[in-house]
């Protein structure tokens, strides 16, 4: 099923490609002329062998120009995938600086490479090329991988705060730079305001999410976590809708023939625009799910429905020229809670990997492009343009942060500190995203497009470069709570056990924000969502039954093996025995490394990995154990012979000292010789741990 | 279920909570309902079961010491004043209160009141003294099963020895408060960051520093973790 996805770039597509290319060649801007040239050098190479009848049959040929194109891509894909490999290699990179700085340098490289050999890059960057295949793998990935749940608690932050912050930026950017291109002095002045506001709106495109692998491991709170997401989420969205928009009040004839009609009408285009994507990827995500709710017999085709059905909310929504970006993202999120219940184990490991696989060769074709555009003549500097561009980037985005979450923390249960409101606007790394827009300029409508161009480079180097390796130290250093200090074993034991303690008690609790909206949406949901959208046959709530099934599993081992007394562990007698340094602090190594996390509330999401569940093993471990308090409560009903009290020896591997003695240990080995009963928890836990499909629980 | 909640519990009730736990009124409807919904039997309490569906803490180490904590001595049902009795040990210690009138019995939230909560988490036989069972126990719950027991039992021996200062072998009660006594201060510290860049990080640090110092200050993010911040819950309005 992946083949399908793969089509563009195989080989027996390539023809409609060139006849594509050569229709575009009007108005894509660069390579045009060396595009011909391309075209007609290697075929003038061949023009011998092929043209000439072949008299005999040739035992050996080259024909380089067949698989010009999907060979050179393969190639970029190849190389960046090596150089991701060196970089993880070396441990202590990925947290020193974002993969983005990986891709930049990859893509300088490729392109100095193609500039010293005067050879011609394929044409992959072009305007429908972007929009219809590069786009779409990104944003659904970053839908999907969304986490639902604290994003609908802040979504009010979040629209506030990715909504309005996109519209000030690019507004404020734009009005800014026109100011400075009124000044005869720097030679710009023949650039006038919309092209400006353009180039605000593209330059305002950040992609915060890519430094999030940098402060993985400072933990950074959920909230603060969840607005840089949504942030990234809605800002790529609003960015090319008011692209769209600016450049169709571009095409209108004159500049000056623009009026408060006009203008009004752009607004209500806006705010349409935004909601009919939403309101398309919506459908298309309910029909979707529906759909994978009778897939059971041939589960293979599951991914297949899922990438398809998103894809074609997005091309719908391109078709009525509303914003496929956002029916893309509206789509993966209403559909992921009900896919991942319907949908087989297999099918959904398969879809998360092959998500994150799509929208890494998007982004990775993206950036070398961008690499080998750096390397190139089609550059134009201009001092005060790209010094002024860096400079009101920056300072509108601190406006924007400061502003609107004053505002937002009026109105919010957890209030944003001056320091998570720091880190927000630091976070304001551009990507990918503002150089598509910057290159898919129309020459035609603007002449000065290479300046753009550089400008943007421009901007996007130093944020990436300079942000991105700063950003980490600085994280650290202001979360204050994570420095080097050296804490006793005895406090660090019990600050973890209050830790949990009070992660315990939040659950207890129930601590959510708008919770009657959210109960409300439940019971809707279960009432009528559930009912058509999910498979007959789930068990109806899980921990009931995975608990039945542990019991029942801990049943025969015990009749099979006979209840065992682990031996006894002998009573130290130990005097206080000096320790030294270094085994204290061996002791608090080994203390550190193997204690429980916390329940973490603080979501990991890495752009670039899918990193293996360490929670889940974890939570296993902790389940297992818990087994004999939980079979205590379930007895009752149950006619199972032995209810003996255990010696109050060998109490170490229990919660409580009630229960028949069992080793932790034997459990989990025994355990792990059922595979079911593996894919029974990791079943369980992924209900838990994949936030917003928790609504199996009872309630 | 709001309006279910608010109508079954009764106002002299809410009256009363309110004065014993300190909580606002809206804080304690808004945990009625959460109570209500806890509770499946709708017989007005808590069993253990109750408590056990709840899948987070189905995967919290200590969640069945946390759950034993909701139920008093031999107990097997809590209702609402228990359930808000417990959960008036984690409300967050207002300023005004610290200075309140000494003569009155102490609040729930009190330092001390939290401290002895967490130590009845350890002490299970309720005899004020942390045993090195008890503590051997609770440190095979909270830490994965590569560690042996050797090493399990030197760190509790260590801790044992950290804490132990009458010599008997056992933290009581006012030795596991003396850990807590001085606040732990934090060094603000960067020089352990290290490796190949050292140079580059410690030169844009400095750059940093000034610029940030102001917010530093305003963000109050010189906090010191202590007991009260680490045991207490906002509790939502």
């Amino acid at each position: 099923m992946g083949l399908e996805m793969f089509e563009a770039f195989s080989p027996w597509n390539v023809l409609p490609w060139l006849v594509v290319l050569a229709c575009c060649e009007a108005s894509s801007g660069v390579n045009t002329s060396s595009n011909s040239s391309a075209l007609q050098t290697p075929n003038a190479w061949f023009a011998a062998s092929s043209s000439d009848p072949d008299e005999r049959i040739s035992v050996f040929e080259l024909d380089y120009d067949y698989v010009q194109i999907p060979y050179e891509v393969t190639l970029w894909i190849l190389l960046a995938s090596l150089a991701k490999i060196g970089f993880h290699l070396y441990h202590r990179l990925p947290h020193l600086m974002p993969e983005s700085c990986l891709l930049i340098l990859v893509g300088a490289l490729v392109g100095s490479i193609i500039f010293g050999t005067h050879h011609q890059s394929p044409p992959v960057m072009d305007s429908s090329i972007y929009f219809l295949y590069l786009l779409p793998p990104i944003v659904l990935e970053s839908g999907y991988f969304m986490p639902t749940r604290p994003f609908f608690e802040n979504i009010g932050s979040i629209l506030w705060w990715g909504g309005l912050g996109a519209l000030i930026n690019a507004f404020g950017i734009g009005l800014s730079l026109y100011f400075i291109c009124q000044i005869k002095a720097f030679g710009l002045s023949d650039m006038h305001l919309l092209q400006n506001l353009l180039f605000g709106s593209l330059i305002s495109a950040v992609d915060p999410v890519a430094v999030l692998a940098v402060f993985e491991e400072a933990r950074v709170n959920e909230q603060l976590y969840m607005m840089i997401f949504g942030e990234a989420l809605l800002n790529d969205g609003i960015s090319v809708v008011l692209y769209n928009i600016l450049i169709a009040f571009t095409k209108m004839h004159k500049f000056e023939d623009i009026e408060p009609v006009d203008i009004l009408a752009g607004c209500a285009r806006f705010i349409i625009v935004g909601c009919g994507g939403v309101f398309f990827g919506i459908i298309f995500g309910f029909i979707s799910a529906f759909i994978t709710r009778f897939t059971q017999n041939i589960s293979a085709i599951e991914p297949l429905i899922v990438f398809m059905f998103s894809y074609l909310s997005y091309l719908a929504a391109e078709t009525l020229y509303l914003s496929g970006i956002l029916a893309i993202t509206a789509c993966a999120v209403t559909m992921k809670k009900y896919v991942e219940e319907n949908v087989s184990q297999t099918s959904y490991t398969t879809i998360k990997y092959f998500m994150k696989m799509l929208s890494s060769v998007s982004e990775t074709l993206i950036f070398i492009f961008m690499g080998v555009s750096t390397i190139g003549k089609n550059h134009e500097w201009n001092w005060a343009f790209i010094c002024f561009t860096l400079v009101f980037c920056q300072i509108w985005r601190a406006i924007s942060v400061f502003v609107l979450f004053y505002v937002s923390n009026q109105f919010r249960t957890f209030p944003f500190s001056i320091k998570d409101q720091f880190i927000i606007f630091y976070s304001g790394v551009r990507g990918a995203g503002s150089f598509s827009l910057a290159f898919l300029l129309p020459l035609s409508l603007f002449p000065r497009k290479k300046l753009f161009v550089t400008a943007t480079l421009v901007v996007i180097y130093f944020t990436v470069f300079f942000q991105g390796i700063t950003i980490g130290p600085l994280v650290r250093y202001l979360d204050v709570r994570k420095t080097n200090k050296k804490e006793s074993i005895n406090e660090e034991l019990h600050i973890r056990l209050m830790d949990h303690l009070k992660a315990g008690i939040e659950d207890v609790c129930g601590q959510w924000s708008h919770y009657q909206i959210r109960d409300k949406f439940k019971k809707f949901d279960h009432q009528y969502l559930r009912k058509i959208l999910i498979r007959k046959n789930l068990p109806k709530s899980s921990i009931v039954s995975l608990y039945k099934k542990l019991e029942m599993k801990q049943a025969i081992e015990m009749v099979e093996t006979g209840i065992l007394t682990s031996a006894a562990f002998s009573a130290r007698v130990q005097g206080t025995k000096r320790l030294s340094p270094e085994d204290v602090e061996s002791m608090r190594d080994i203390l550190t490394h193997n204690m429980y996390q916390v329940r973490q509330r603080n979501l990991s999401y890495n752009k670039y990995n899918l990193k293996p569940q360490t929670s889940e093993k974890q939570a296993k471990e902790i389940l297992i154990r818990r087994q004999n308090t939980l079979r205590e409560s379930m007895r009752k009903g149950h006619s199972l012979p032995w209810g003996k009290q255990a010696g109050t020896k060998n109490i170490r591997y229990l919660s409580f000292p009630y229960s028949n003695p069992q080793t932790a240990r034997r459990d989990l080995r025994a355990a792990e010789s059922t595979g079911n009963w593996m894919r029974l928890i990791s079943v369980f836990l992924q209900r838990i741990w994949v936030p917003g499909s928790i609504a199996q629980d009872p309630c | 279920m709001g309006s279910r909640a608010s109508s079954l519990l009764r106002d002299e009730e809410l009256e009363e909570i309110k004065k014993e736990t300190g909580f606002s009124h809206s804080q304690i409807t808004r945990l009625y309902s959460r109570f209500t919904s806890l509770d499946k039997g709708e017989n007005g309490t808590l069993s253990r079961e109750d408590f056990q569906r709840i899948p987070e803490l189905a995967i919290n180490p200590l969640g069945d010491r946390i759950i034993n904590a909701f139920f008093s001595e031999g107990e097997d049902q809590v209702n609402f004043r228990g359930f808000m009795r417990t959960l008036a040990h984690f409300r967050p210690i207002e300023d005004n209160e610290k200075s309140k009138d000494v003569n009155g019995p102490e609040p729930l939230n009190s330092r001390s009141n939290k401290l002895h909560f967490a130590f009845r988490l350890y002490d299970l036989d309720k005899d004020d003294k942390i045993s090195r069972d008890e503590l051997l126990q609770v440190l095979r719950m909270m830490v994965g099963v590569n560690i042996s027991d050797e090493q399990l039992g030197s760190i509790a021996d260590r801790t044992i020895q950290e804490a132990d200062q009458d010599g008997d072998s056992a933290i009581s009660f006012t030795e596991f408060v003396k850990v807590y006594q001085s606040p732990l201060d934090f060094k603000l510290n960067f020089a352990q960051e290290g490796g190949a860049d050292w140079g580059l990080e410690k030169c844009l640090k400095v750059l940093i520093l000034f610029i940030i110092f102001f917010l530093i200050f305003q963000s109050q993010v010189l906090e010191k973790v202590d007991v009260e911040q680490k045991m207490s819950i906002r509790f939502l309005h």
